[in-house]
């Protein structure tokens, strides 16, 4: 049967491949942590990493995870003391906190792949990520921080 | 799929949801005793006189310490939050008043989320910035009394006098002897006293104050919400749970003619298609009807849902047109309508002055989008309905579930989730309705209703569409002299009365008809007709937005007239310091306070307005292609001001380097949130006039998701929000509200701003293209 490894757990799959793996994560493994948005890759609400990278699981076929290590929220880090998460935190980033997940992701992943942004760095990488609450000038505040906290300059 | 039986079952893990008050009242642990026995005590009594602020709301205020306090014996506090929680913060300033008065120490402070009962909570419809303008007083009585109870059951034990104990810090101490000991060590015995009456309450002066009005407290979801552990509506998971989507009609009034839903059917997963029955208009809270999909997964149910075939009979609404309909409001206040507020002669006033402007500002309708759509769980289970849902109305949606299904309220559940946002739009709960009609139809099973993006914009319930006409003329030396305003917008109050053509008084109330403007002596008001051809909803600050919008637009376009400097006009305009009863002006509700204690206090919007000028740096010179405006509001009883910084490049682009906001709301409980507050307003009030616009054609929304329905992003976010606390640690000032008074003034502040930048006065909202081209 296939398997989709997720948080380093494998799950067994046997429905159609076709399914967007944000519905797969929350309906049938019961990761509820990432959340449904837009179902068309608009708002980010769905970020999870797929091998690493910030992807927008309402639109990734379960088919597209079968091979590949999918992490969620709840598997960022083991005790929830991501830098980007303890930043998040120390800043009251939230206001309803239900995009926050996938804004994580993003600035997770993006601080891998740049782990010094510049402003212009955070706007273009998590402009994708929309928050109605508009927590924007604290999401900006906060990746600065997480870039602190893993030993970097600010 | 055959997904039957490969769903691994996740026990309900709601810890903000399924505390049963039961289970509340008697303690929270095996053998843990609480301060909380007996039955409530009827507390004061119905004033004779009306009544304002909380007790005049529905189910009033309750200050029962046993309602909302337990104590284990381990000395672990568990505080009750009774208003629903949506990003404004209410899980965290609850506590901390009630942590407060208690002398409780807030690291041993856990946080429950009561369900909906008015009758037990007091009210609980949480809108109208009103949480803790309402609850303040009353938890503070909670916690005082607790203390005291706590304080005199140590004394019975110890066999001192009650008032030589005092509580510090989550231990009871009695210094002449030195004995101290924790709260859990009296918590039993302290709940089988009696409540203190009212009068015998000793509450912290101000200087005392533990938590209330220090910054910087942590959010108590935080931990939750950075792993994914928080619990939204959507979150929730019942045994056995079925997963529904609905076809709704994408005419207000439609219904379907006919269907066919073989194709759906076929679907891997689906369970059962269920036509729900319309509701005819105006509709209320009730269901839109349409086609129901209901399926083992929410996946499956969407794709059912593409599969169905219905052909709508649009009703009534099908001709509305948002083109058409905007030339409808244009004729309708360039005439005179009813007269709602005047002062002087103003027509007269408006002939002779030399000074003048005539103006129209228009305002599209708008979504509220949450980032969360509506959605909600129902199941039924011996003639008793539990519903989890992200609701802002939870006693409302306890009355229409009770309506629905035919039972009495008392067995209608509502447990209340975190909201991911509200804004609104969740006070109505139409989707908590259909959540329940469809459990029964699979015989009480439970049932997740879950709204796609597209259900959610296309089905709102609308922020008012609104027309907006003022003349103004200033006399040869620029002050003012005459103001006329017309608004033309349809109301929400066509949503339970039809035929409704004009905005109510609560409505005219926000900002218009309480308008402080008291230096121009000529001032008249008028409510041309505006019927309403879809839902019109609650949209944050409501009515405040788009009468805001043109009033503040309009001074900064007379000072403009008059060649005088737009902050000077405002104050103008606004008049010398005086304390105004705004029940002397207009038949208005003043948000239900008092008109006499929520008073139009004209030095408290002064005094923002100075605040922020001076924070801003107002009158500064600025580089080619920048500006500044400014705008202030009073609205929910609080005052607030904004200035607008923007950029506009030669090509049209916008950006915006700094905006400053000042806010008086009296007494800040939780200034790291009313912060938080400031800033979310500013950037939704930056959305919505730069991008944000619902039109409609063919009675449908054009609009269906965030391609088209656009938001601001982090990208037109700006640079910098800085927030400026006026009054913050006064605590003679009445309360006022923090989470829709930030809004208001910043998109006429950003229009201002533009046109200090450009020269370009735009009276259409949103901004969107009208820069670029020049």
């Amino acid at each position: 049967m296939p398997t989709i490894n997720v948080n380093g757990r494998d799950h067994a799959f046997e429905g159609n491949p076709e399914m967007p793996l944000l519905w797969f994560l929350r309906d049938v493994a019961g990761l509820t942590g990432t959340k449904f948005g837009c179902g068309m890759a608009l708002c980010g609400a769905c970020t999870i990493h797929l091998d690493g990278v910030a992807t927008r699981a309402c639109v990734t076929p379960v088919a597209a995870a079968l091979t590949a290590k999918v992490t969620t929220i709840e598997g960022l880090s083991v005790d929830g003391d991501h830098p980007v998460q303890q930043a998040w935190k120390e800043l009251n980033v939230a206001q309803c906190g239900y995009c926050q997940a996938g804004q994580i992701m993003q600035a997770a992943s993006l601080l891998k792949q740049k782990p010094k942004p510049s402003d212009a760095d955070i706007d273009a990488t998590m402009a994708g990520n929309l928050c109605r609450c508009g927590t924007y000038t604290r999401i900006r505040a906060a990746i600065h921080l997480a870039v602190v906290k893993t030993g970097g300059a600010a | 799929m055959s997904a039957d039986g490969q769903i691994p079952v996740k026990p309900l893990d709601v810890p903000i949801a399924n505390e049963s008050r039961r289970a509340f009242l008697f303690g929270l642990g095996a053998g843990a005793l609480v301060l909380a026995v007996g039955l409530p005590a009827p507390r004061a009594l119905a004033q004779e006189a009306k009544k304002y602020g909380g007790d005049g709301m529905p189910g009033g205020l309750k200050d029962d310490p046993r309602t909302f306090i337990a104590i284990d014996a381990d000395g672990t506090v568990t505080i009750l939050n009774h208003r629903a929680e949506m990003g404004q913060g209410v899980r965290t300033s609850v506590p901390m008043i009630v942590a407060d008065e208690l002398e409780a120490d807030f690291s041993r402070v856990r946080v429950r989320q009561a369900p909906g009962d008015q009758e037990t909570y007091g009210n609980q419809n949480t809108d109208g910035s009103r949480s803790i303008r309402h609850a303040f007083a009353p938890l503070r009585r909670a916690g005082a009394a607790a203390r005291q109870m706590l304080e005199a059951a140590a004394a019975a034990a110890w066999a001192v006098p009650a008032s030589e104990v005092r509580a510090v810090n989550h231990e009871l101490v009695h210094a002449k002897s030195g004995k101290r000991a924790g709260f859990g060590a009296f918590a039993e015995a302290a709940a089988k006293l009696p409540v203190p009456e009212a009068a015998t309450l000793r509450l912290k002066a101000a200087k005392d104050f533990r938590y209330i009005g220090k910054d910087g407290r942590a959010l108590v979801d935080n931990d939750d919400i950075v792993t994914g552990k928080a619990t939204f509506g959507i979150d929730v998971r019942l045994d056995g749970m079925l997963y529904a989507v609905v076809a709704r009609p994408p005419v207000y009034g439609g219904r379907v003619r006919t269907h066919d839903a073989k194709a759906a059917l076929a679907v891997p997963g689906v369970v059962k298609v269920v036509p729900l029955d319309g509701a005819p208009i105006p509709s209320a809270f009730l269901p839109l009807g349409g086609i129901a999909i209901i399926a083992e997964n929410t996946w499956a149910a969407i794709e059912a849902r593409r599969k169905l075939a219905i052909e709508w009979d649009d009703g009534p609404n099908a001709g509305y047109d948002s083109a058409a309909y905007r030339a409808t409001l244009e004729t309708a206040v360039r005439a005179p309508g009813k007269l709602v507020r005047d002062a002087g002669d103003t027509y007269a006033a408006l002939e002779r002055a030399p000074n003048k402007i005539a103006a129209e500002y228009y305002i599209p309708h708008i979504a509220h989008a949450p980032m969360e759509a509506p959605v909600a769980t129902v199941r039924i289970t011996d003639g008793a309905c539990e519903a989890w849902a992200s609701v802002q109305a939870p006693e409302a949606a306890r009355t229409l579930l009770a309506e629905l299904l035919k039972l009495p309220k008392e067995k209608v559940t509502i447990h209340q989730t975190l909201l991911g946002g509200g804004f609104g739009r969740k006070s109505k709960p139409d989707f908590i309705g259909e959540a329940a009609l469809l459990s029964k139809a699979v015989d009480g099973k439970p049932v997740k209703v879950t709204w796609t993006r597209e259900d959610d914009i296309v089905n709102d319930y609308f922020h008012t569409v609104a027309l907006e006409r003022i003349e103004a003329g200033a006399d040869a030396k620029g002050k003012p002299v005459a103001w006329l305003h017309r608004t033309a917008a349809p109301s929400i109050g066509s949503l339970f009365g039809p035929d409704t053509k004009h905005q109510r008084a609560g409505e005219l109330g926000q900002g218009l008809t309480d308008l402080g403007f008291f230096g121009v002596p000529n001032l008249r008001i008028e409510n041309p007709e505006a019927a309403a051809h879809t839902r019109i909803g609650w949209f944050r600050s409501v009515y405040n937005i788009p009468h805001a919008f043109a009033t503040q637009c309009a001074v900064a376009e007379l000072a403009h007239a008059a060649g005088r400097d737009p902050k000077d006009m405002l104050l103008d305009l606004i008049g010398s310091p005086r304390q105004v009863d705004p029940s002397t002006l207009a038949e208005a509700s003043n948000y239900g306070e008092d008109p006499k204690v929520h008073t139009v206090d004209t030095a408290r919007l002064r005094g923002v307005v100075d605040a922020v000028a001076k924070a801003s740096r107002w009158g500064r010179t600025l580089p080619k292609g920048r500006g500044l405006g400014i705008a202030a509001h009073r609205s929910f009883a609080t005052y607030t001001a904004a200035v607008v910084e923007v950029e506009v490049a030669a090509d049209g682009t916008l950006r915006i380097p700094r905006v400053d906001i000042a806010i008086d709301c009296g007494l800040q409980i939780n200034p790291e949130r009313v912060r938080s507050q400031m800033e979310g307003s500013v950037i939704q009030g930056i959305s919505l006039a730069l991008l944000g616009e619902i039109r409609f054609a063919k009675g449908r929304a054009v609009q269906t998701n965030f391609h088209d329905y656009t938001l601001t992003r982090i990208d037109g976010a700006p640079a910098e929000i800085h927030v400026h606390a006026v009054n913050a640690t006064d605590a003679s000032l009445p309360l006022g509200g923090v989470g829709e008074p930030g809004l208001p003034p910043v998109p006429p502040a950003l229009l201002n701003a533009i046109f200090a930048a450009t020269g370009k006065r735009i009276r259409t909202l949103p901004v969107r293209d009208q820069l670029r081209g020049g």
